[in-house]
């Protein structure tokens, strides 16, 4: 009896640190996004300076030669929700400040800049632009 | 020219396409559903019964996810694949004979004929906006319930 209990103590622990470990693995903070584009727009270019919020806003509020800009979706105000230009469903608030969920999964991180910027601009964007970006949206206040 | 979409319809219902529309077990209701598919195909839209559209339709729509009706919506092949399995197994039936498949629910002889009764201002209120946004009427779709008792035109 002392051996099955142990046992299952055992697994339940083996199970629960290995849970913590994979949720790890996933979970980010928008900070930790920054260092990540950060590095990456340091190797693009030698020369790079640092992000400017100032900068990620332009690019935010305007169109880039095609139909719709961030803000079409996302509102110019990214601390409340929008809604997609097209289906009119509703969307949560992008800015970190007013919604915990953004910018803590790099899957998802990923897979919604490389859509979005495909619509938006046409093609990827680089780790300077998502680094502007995510710097202005970490500006603003709640 | 007075109605477009009306004689678009029309023109839809004359050409016939070879899909007759979903078998349902329980009223208007669909009840198949997968975590994956409820959050990578309900994210900008209600994600769409598989049973409204035959399983050659929705193949034809997963290997277009990059050009999906004017946005990119391509994912990682893992989640594709999982997703795509889902919507062919509870695909509608193919009734008909092989023609090129539908890609909108909309298009869909079945859908037209269902929505014969609604009024066209219906469709130009700018809180339906388009035939593709279910949830404006049907107040259950996020839930896959299409049943006319929870139905609210606004």
């Amino acid at each position: 009896m002392r051996l099955a209990l142990a046992f299952l103590a055992t697994t339940f622990l083996a199970t629960a640190a290995a849970l913590a470990a994979v949720s790890d693995a996933h979970a980010e903070t928008p900070a930790d996004f920054l260092r990540t584009y950060e590095a990456a727009a340091r190797q693009d270019d030698s020369g790079f300076t640092g992000f400017s919020a100032q900068r990620g806003e332009a690019f935010f509020k305007t169109t880039h030669g095609r139909e719709w800009s961030c803000a079409s979706c996302h509102t110019p105000n990214p601390t409340v929700g929008g809604k997609h230009a097209k289906t009119d469903k509703p969307i949560g608030p992008l800015a970190p400040t007013a919604n915990a969920e953004r910018f803590t999964r790099p899957d998802k991180v990923e897979k919604w800049f490389r859509r979005n910027c495909n619509d938006v601009v046409g093609r990827e964007c680089t780790p300077a632009e998502k680094g502007d970006v995510l710097t202005y949206l970490m500006s603003l206040a709640k | 020219m007075k109605h477009p979409k009306r004689i678009g319809y029309l023109a839809l219902l004359i050409a016939g396409v070879p899909w007759a529309g979903p078998v349902l077990a329980d009223g208007d209701r669909y009840t198949a559903t997968d975590p994956t598919w409820k959050a990578e195909c309900g994210s900008c839209h209600v994600a769409y019964p598989p049973a409204l559209l035959p399983a050659a339709s929705w193949r034809a729509v997963m290997a277009g996810l990059d050009k999906h009706f004017g946005t990119d919506a391509s994912l990682d092949p893992a989640t594709h694949a999982r997703i795509t399995t889902f919507l062919e197994r509870n695909a509608g039936r193919e009734r008909g004979a092989p023609a090129k498949p539908p890609l909108r629910v909309t298009e869909t002889r079945w859908f037209v004929h269902k929505h014969d009764e609604v009024p066209g201002a219906v469709w130009k209120s700018v809180k339906v906006k388009s035939p593709s946004n279910c949830a404006a009427c049907h107040t259950g779709a996020e839930r896959g319930d299409f049943d006319e008792d929870n139905l609210r035109i606004p």
